[in-house]
């Protein structure tokens, strides 16, 4: 403890209403630190972070003359800055604080009123030992580089890409696909108004092509990322395309002069329901326009041995250059939103349904690409056979809601089968029916769209679909699909005979989830969501400062969610850039000159080469403008000459004793 | 401290990028653990210093739980593989010492394992629990004591400084 | 290749043709099967549900003698033996007071069980440690005329299946490709036989033996491959009963191993295929 007599600690416990109070005896716990060495005020307060509870820290600095202020509440990691801000409008430096704990580490995760008490006071005496330690400090203002990356470009990166671009802020746009436009581009409508879902995306694919603020690279990705907010240096990976955009116009004749006359190649965009040759442009609407070769399947790239026919139809536009290669490109920008979006569940996962052995049993996304008038089929529904489906089912929640598979409700399954359902009826009268487990229908304008889809005579049962299979036990099943699903509003068994299936799967965090998030520094929830920094206070912004993520990547949303999120992680990136600056926190380790010996064993344990060796003094120098305030290099100083602000080795011992105290 | 009602103390050092935010995810999420961890938060876990675990033992803790990201997740590119490595060393510190490498565990629980929290912490007292008390300031004075009953019968001026640990008995 | 062999009641009764198939082509493909000694009751179904600690205690006993007599795994080819000895082994690795009380009975017999040797089924044997090649290689009659629907029952992928899907398992297709036959696309796989209510019930019990007959009939099959003694009885003894009702589904149901040893070209007469209440004709004329 230090002697210093002039310590006049101020101290807090908040009730967080009933949310601490409930297990903790907050009075007992200000009564405790009433005692403490240096504590001047000691006071328990129903919430301490509203106005009045900041106000009650700054009266008491400027009444009691206090120098150290302890707030007892919830998580640094949520209110460490508010309670910070509050010191500092008493007058103190705001580091002349130390905020404890007690609601997540101790109220909420405890049951025993006695033993969350002591463990509130332990932790209590562990902070005022601590901040009697602390010195005034002075937050480093780092600049922010006004370019903004934004990885993904579906409806949420294009809509981020947008915002940030019309208010005049650079913008990297960086697509995996030869184009961008997402899942949404293979929608044929969008629910609950039923528009044609290219008419509302097309014109803000369009725009990115043309917004000069956006630099628009599909057919890449970001492969490294270091740095840190306001100054990422970002490298993005760009594949060989095999034909030049700024060249190309899209006209096509490259595809129709192809040696392979017939596409043979399945078609992606249409899940292998049309074919494509090996150049090609992935769907109508693209952008870029442009055409891109897959080199698994040209033969000129694969064995040197063609004719080059489309290089010739071409001609004098030379847009195709079969000598492309790989590039890397490094990029400065000052923040990045993340909207790398989702995958489809795969339904072989659940053989019970017969995905993949029945040919009509299909997936949401594939009655999508049927019933789009861009589709392989130009719009008209068709069984494998042929003929017009007279009967079809939808099974919800494949893949979701499912403890074999994925526990989370994939949210927009519901509303997308019903959309379906309504599409399926008006072009083909066929009866409908919607196995569901519940009906999620929660957003404006939804519920009346359930209410619609009742009104033309959609069918819905209550169940949970067991199989899926073509055995047909009377002649009315014969030849057909048949769904054995307890309906549980009846309370019996239902054989259901269909001749489509519609399976509505569900949507799971892309294959490389895990990748993206470690160069991206992100954290991951355990399902493999990127993890938000708070689920209702931070929805798009991370744990890493100047990273914000937005839709799907996030967790599973519809159009509208997915947007609006993109927009709110696009004005967080611009109010980060337009406050000019970010304040960082002053945790940055030095070196005591005098104490040095020169070992420089520091040095190459620094992952971030701030300490460089004076070679005239014989001495470490850390450069505070790089270091990230780890303290490795301060554990690992065998001299101990190695400070680091906020967490200096004596505070640490002072803490450690604290919370050894046992009253 | 009487046996019937010890309690295992146990002081942990976990960063605060993964492991502190799992802990506060533990507490959203109302997972219910035992109360005698306390947690210490750090930037890294390449900030533990091997005299913070030694420091926290000597101090009166039964334990140390050590708390980073996992390998190659570390928001500071490595310090968990250094923390790593001092763990090791720790272990042959405490081997040397006479006490149990069972008190000193290190886990790597990142930001969204709350889950891992309540049960990494569970197991943690249960295990310190069987080990029973280490009480090395307890030993300290019985050392001290012994010293000085032992400077007094061959008359030896006092000798305070000495701060043997004596090799602790591991139960079970 | 040596395991424990778990025959259980069934195969040394109502199941006597498995037994006698399933020992000639184990040995063929050079497993030995050493009869654990002194076996008793596996625990069974019922009985679990009544009595879960006697139960366990039972199956126990079995692994237990096992595991005392050498090492290596217990195969045991009913299904119903294979999905009690298997309830037993996780109930006693997870709830250490029935693990307790267990060892406490097993030790007034000197027994002491460890939880080291798994339970598995033939399938997985066959499948897994013996491999399709080698059965492929010892096939001397491939059985090429022959369409056949694989029935797995419910017990061997409930709940617990370590080695196959739990939906569409498919050990035994392969080892039915291997021996040269055409397998029949059965969606009803795992679908119940009508097990035991077949005797208790038989409106409800036969109604299921019906569907599984009928649909392998209309799919075209001419036998039905089964790896489970109640599965096998249920779908050969009630033809006469289902025809009355439902109308002629009369298909015969064999075990995999019969298959097997035919194709292997092992003796007829050695394959117990004379048990069958209805005669597998075209496997006869077949070979």
């Amino acid at each position: 403890m230090s002697n210093d007599e002039s310590i006049r600690t101020g101290f807090y416990v908040c009730h967080c209403g009933h949310n601490i109070s409930d297990v903790v005896d907050c009075t007992a716990v200000a009564r405790y630190a009433s005692t403490l060495a240096g504590v001047m005020v000691s006071r328990d307060y129903k919430y301490m972070c509203s106005s009045p509870g900041q106000e009650l820290i700054r009266q008491d600095i400027l009444e009691h003359k206090l120098n150290r202020v302890v707030v007892a509440s919830c998580s640094p990691l949520l209110h460490e800055h508010t309670f910070r801000n509050a010191v500092a409008a008493g007058g103190l430096n705001p580091f002349l604080f130390q905020m404890v704990n007690i609601r997540e580490h101790d109220a909420w995760v405890h049951a025993d009123r006695a033993a969350a008490t002591a463990k509130a006071q332990a932790l209590v005496s562990a902070a005022i030992r601590r901040v009697a330690l602390h010195k005034p400090l002075q937050a480093t203002r780092a600049p922010i580089h006004p370019d903004v990356l934004v990885v993904g470009g579906g409806i949420a990166g294009i809509h981020a890409a947008l915002t940030l671009a019309n208010a005049g802020k650079k913008v990297y746009l960086v697509e995996r696909q030869p184009s961008i436009g997402g899942h949404m581009a293979q929608f044929d409508k969008t629910f609950p108004t039923l528009d044609c879902a290219a008419c509302i995306l097309t014109p803000k694919m369009s725009a990115v092509r043309s917004h000069k603020n956006i630099v628009l690279w599909t057919y890449s990705e970001v492969a490294k990322v270091d740095g840190y907010v306001g100054n990422y240096t970002v490298t993005v990976r760009r594949k060989a395309r095999y034909v030049d955009e700024n060249l190309c116009v899209g006209c096509q004749e490259c595809i129709d002069a192809c040696v392979f006359k017939v596409p043979k190649f399945p078609d992606p965009f249409n899940l292998g329901m049309s074919m494509q040759k090996p150049i090609y442009i992935p769907f109508p609407q693209a952008v870029p326009q442009a055409a891109v070769i897959d080199p698994d399947r040209c033969i000129q790239l694969k064995t040197g041995k063609c004719k080059k026919t489309c290089v010739e139809a071409c001609a004098d536009r030379k847009a195709i250059n079969l000598n492309q290669k790989e590039q890397l490109l490094e990029i400065k920008v000052g923040s990045i939103i993340t909207a790398t979006g989702f995958k489809l569940f795969d339904a072989k996962r659940l053989p019970e349904y017969g995905y993949g052995r029945y040919p009509d049993v299909m997936t949401t996304i594939e009655l999508e690409r049927l019933v789009s008038s861009s589709g392989p089929t130009g719009g008209e529904l068709r069984l494998r056979s042929g003929k017009p489906p007279t009967a079809v089912g939808f099974i919800l929640c494949v893949g979701s809601r499912d403890m074999r598979t994925n526990r989370w409700c994939s949210r927009t399954c519901c509303m997308h089968s019903m959309k379906l359902a309504q599409i399926v009826r008006e072009r083909t009268g066929a009866q409908v029916t919607v196995f569901y487990i519940d009906i999620r229908a929660p957003g404006k304008g939804y519920e009346e769209f359930y209410d619609r889809s009742l009104q033309q005579g959609v069918q819905f049962v209550r169940g949970r679909v067991a199989e899926v299979s073509d055995c047909a036990l009377s002649p009315d099943e014969a030849g057909k699909l048949v769904i054995r699903v307890e309906d549980t509003l009846a309370g019996f068994v239902r054989r259901v005979p269909l001749d489509l299936v519609v399976l509505a799967v569900g949507m799971e965090p892309q294959a490389d989830a895990q990748e993206m998030r470690r160069i991206l520094n992100m954290s991951c929830s355990a399902e493999g969501w990127f993890l938000e920094k708070h689920p209702k206070m931070a929805p798009v912004s991370t744990f890493t400062d100047g990273v914000f993520i937005a839709g799907c990547c996030q967790g599973p949303k519809d159009i509208p969610d997915s947007i609006a999120q993109a927009g709110a992680a696009a004005a967080e990136a611009l109010a980060l850039i337009d406050a000019g600056g970010i304040d960082q926190e002053p945790n940055t380790a030095y070196i005591r000159g005098e104490e040095c010996s020169g070992c420089k064993s520091c040095i190459s344990l620094c992952p971030y080469a701030a300490i460089s060796f004076d070679a005239e003094k014989q001495k470490a120098v850390i450069n505070p403008a790089l270091c990230k305030g780890c303290g490795t290099c301060v554990a690992s100083c065998p001299s101990g000459s190695i400070g680091q602000n906020l967490f200096e080795d004596q505070e640490v011992f002072e803490e450690i004793n604290g919370v050894l105290d046992y009253v | 401290m009487s046996d019937m009602n010890w309690q295992p103390r146990i002081v942990a050092f976990f960063c605060s990028w993964c492991t502190y935010t799992a802990a506060d995810l533990a507490g959203v999420s109302r997972f219910r653990y035992a109360p005698n961890v306390r947690i210490i938060r750090l930037m890294c876990s390449g900030r533990i210093d091997p005299q913070f675990v030694l420091c926290a033992l000597a101090d009166g803790a039964d334990g140390v739980l050590i708390g980073g990201c996992h390998p190659g997740d570390c928001h500071y590119a490595e310090g968990n593989f250094k923390t790593f490595r001092r763990y090791r060393m720790i272990l042959r510190l405490l081997a040397d010492m006479g006490v149990a490498g069972d008190r000193v565990r290190l886990e790597w629980i990142s930001a969204s394992e709350g889950e891992r929290v309540k049960t990494v912490i569970n197991e943690m007292v249960e295990r310190i629990r069987a080990l029973g008390p280490l009480d090395i300031p307890g030993r300290f004075a019985a050392c001290d004591s012994e010293i000085l009953e032992s400077a007094d019968a061959i008359r030896l001026p006092q000798c305070k400084e000495t701060h043997d640990v004596v090799p602790e008995v591991v139960h079970g | 290749m040596r395991y424990h062999y778990f025959p259980g009641c069934s195969l040394k009764g109502l199941g006597r043709a498995y037994d006698e198939s399933l020992r000639p082509v184990m040995e063929r493909l050079g497993v030995e099967l050493a009869e654990i000694d002194d076996w008793n009751c596996c625990g069974a179904t019922a009985y679990m549900s009544t009595d879960h600690c006697n139960a366990c205690a039972l199956g126990a006993r079995n692994i237990a003698i096992a595991e005392s007599s050498g090492p290596g795994d217990i195969v045991a080819p009913c299904n119903a033996c294979y999905l009690a000895l298997n309830k037993t082994r996780n109930c006693l690795a997870g709830d250490s007071a029935t693990r307790a009380a267990v060892q406490k009975a097993l030790a007034v017999a000197k027994l002491t069980y460890t939880g080291t040797a798994a339970v598995r089924h033939p399938l997985e044997v066959l499948v897994y440690d013996v491999g399709i090649n080698v059965i492929k290689r010892n096939v001397v009659r491939p059985l090429k005329d022959l369409k056949i629907a694989p029935y797995y029952g419910c017990q061997l992928v409930r709940p617990h299946c370590s080695f196959d899907d739990q939906w569409n398992p498919t050990a035994m297709d392969r080892i039915l490709t291997a021996l040269g036959a055409r397998v029949v696309d059965f969606p009803l796989k795992t679908r119940c036989c009508g097990g035991s209510l077949t005797g208790t019930a038989p409106e409800a019990g036969l109604r299921l033996t019906h569907i599984i007959l009928g649909e392998a009939q209309r799919r075209g099959a001419d036998l039905i491959a089964t790896i489970c003694p109640l599965c096998q009885f249920n779908l050969d003894s009630y033809h006469d009963q289902i025809a009355r009702r439902w109308g002629p589904a009369r298909i015969p149901a064999v075990y995999i191993t019969q298959l097997m040893g035919m194709a292997f070209g092992l003796p007829t007469e050695q394959l117990g295929l004379k048990r069958n209440f209805l005669p597998a004709d075209k496997l006869l004329a077949a070979t």
